[in-house]
């Protein structure tokens, strides 16, 4: 399926500009998307603003923060810091794609577990971070997830119970692993 | 942000001819991470970016015993840091790349693009430095080398004419008894600028006693970072002591001209100069010598 959005995300800030708008073309959550946008916008913004998926939010809009994290071809990023142009042809993954056929993914259950969020608008920067070690680092120590993390900023929490929630998933996502591989072996 | 056009470079020849037809006031975009921020906050003005990551040679990472490390200049961090032979023949370059910002800002930035912003606080270039890495630039009249500890003229400024741009970046083969290392000073454990950088690099000679040359430079204490050439010149062929290291560390707090400012003050700055030049010296030794 192809969505396209021509929103004109000129009106939404009731302005107008000289800048011709370019159409790109990308992946999202495994969808093919196509939309316009203006050169000066950030993938967070067109993420945010045009495409409706608010769950990668701006926090410092500098890249200190993490906030806004996403996986752009198989790497974390900070949206705020990618011009949405430069999406052409690239796969993005937003906390959007992480829920499967099956519900919420192991990440989000622990993060709901273990309480590792209070006013909530770090947590899908810190969710899709953790979703990257994990794909990269299966079973991180909690140092590696402590460094890792070290670039998604949480004023409410305090870091012990994100640390945590991260620290049961990767085990959770271990033993559903061996599972499977039990399954189909008897299978 | 201000209202920008955005084009690409697909070739080297492409990009010099759209930077020397450039009426715009065109700035060359990488990563990102420093340049998408000024041109936010209005600390750097363009009406145009070109994009060189589309450009192959701005691609390449490649080690080679004979001939070296060639980094090009669009490659991101977390590229670096994956390859294995980088971390095991350039540790002093890793000391330096692993500081560079938390993972998503590794995704995108580059060493390339560290150089060209010109931070007096930057933390790869003291690194590039001592490991006596030279710059690829391409421009008009074809490409040209420039030494890394002459690339910086003032914060935020380098040598590179209108019409030219930082290719890649290449570090020699590393020799047998040879070592680096990076240090930093910031008042937190992760996540921030460097109040003070130091590197240092040796070769030693047969009996691994004697520094046969060596290299410092400096981050955050000069306008532009800087490579301390008395350290290399008293260097050179003396045996290894501890006075020896502690006359280096006085030579460099001697050739820093740090100042005041929200990160630390002069006199601060100074003394962590003497500490973090003799924690790097010795590191580099060690490193030489085979024990770490």
């Amino acid at each position: 399926m192809i969505i396209k959005f021509f929103t004109d995300l000129n009106l939404c800030e009731g302005k107008s500009y000289m800048t011709k708008k370019i159409p790109v073309e990308t992946q999202i959550n495994g969808e093919e998307v196509e939309f316009l946008c203006e050169p000066r916008q950030s993938l967070l913004e067109v993420l945010r603003e045009g495409l409706g998926l608010t769950g990668a939010k701006e926090g410092c809009n500098n890249g200190n923060c993490g906030a806004c994290n996403v996986i752009l071809e198989g790497v974390l990023v900070n949206s705020c810091l990618v011009l949405a142009v430069e999406a052409q042809g690239k796969s993005i993954l937003t906390i959007e794609g992480l829920r499967g056929v099956n519900g919420l993914h192991p990440l989000q259950e622990e993060y709901l577990q273990q309480a590792a969020l209070q006013c909530g608008i770090c947590t899908p920067g810190f969710i899709v971070s953790s979703y990257a070690l994990l794909q990269q680092n299966p079973h991180p120590t909690e140092l590696e997830v402590r460094r890792w993390l070290a670039g998604n900023l949480c004023r409410c929490t305090g870091y012990d119970k994100i640390v945590r929630a991260v620290l049961a998933a990767a085990a959770k996502m271990d033993m559903e692993a061996s599972v499977d591989a039990l399954v189909s072996w008897k299978g | 942000m201000q209202d920008i056009l955005y084009k690409r470079a697909f070739s080297i020849t492409d990009l010099v001819s759209q930077l020397s037809s450039d009426k715009d006031g065109v700035k060359i975009l990488a990563g990102g991470t420093d340049l998408i921020v000024q041109l936010r906050e209005g600390r750097r003005k363009a009406r145009a970016l070109v994009d060189i990551k589309n450009i192959p040679e701005a691609n390449v990472l490649s080690y080679d015993p004979g001939s070296g490390l060639t980094i090009g200049a669009a490659v991101p961090c977390y590229r670096i840091r994956q390859e294995a032979a980088i971390a095991r023949y350039y540790p002093g370059l890793i000391d330096a790349v692993e500081l560079i910002g938390g993972v998503q800002i590794q995704g995108r930035a580059t060493l390339g693009g560290n150089l060209c912003n010109a931070s007096p606080a930057a933390d790869s270039i003291p690194a590039l430095i001592v490991n006596e890495a030279t710059c690829t630039i391409a421009g008009l009249g074809g490409m040209r080398q420039v030494a890394v500890e002459d690339c910086c003229t003032a914060p935020g400024q380098t040598i590179l004419e209108q019409a030219e741009f930082l290719l890649s970046l290449h570090l020699p083969p590393p020799r047998p008894r040879s070592g680096a290392a990076y240090l930093r000073f910031i008042p937190r454990n992760e996540m921030d600028i460097a109040v003070v950088g130091a590197g240092a690099s040796v070769v030693l000679d047969e009996s691994s006693t004697v520094i046969a040359s060596a290299r410092v430079a400096l981050g955050a204490v000069a306008p532009t970072p800087l490579f301390v050439s008395e350290a290399s010149d008293y260097l050179t062929n003396r045996e290894i002591s501890p006075q020896v290291v502690r006359e280096v560390a006085r030579m460099a707090q001697d050739a820093c001209r740090p100042i005041t400012d929200l990160r630390g003050t002069a006199a601060q700055r100074r003394h962590l100069v003497g500490v973090l030049t003799r924690r790097s010296l010795e590191k580099a030794i060690q490193r030489a010598q085979g024990n770490i």
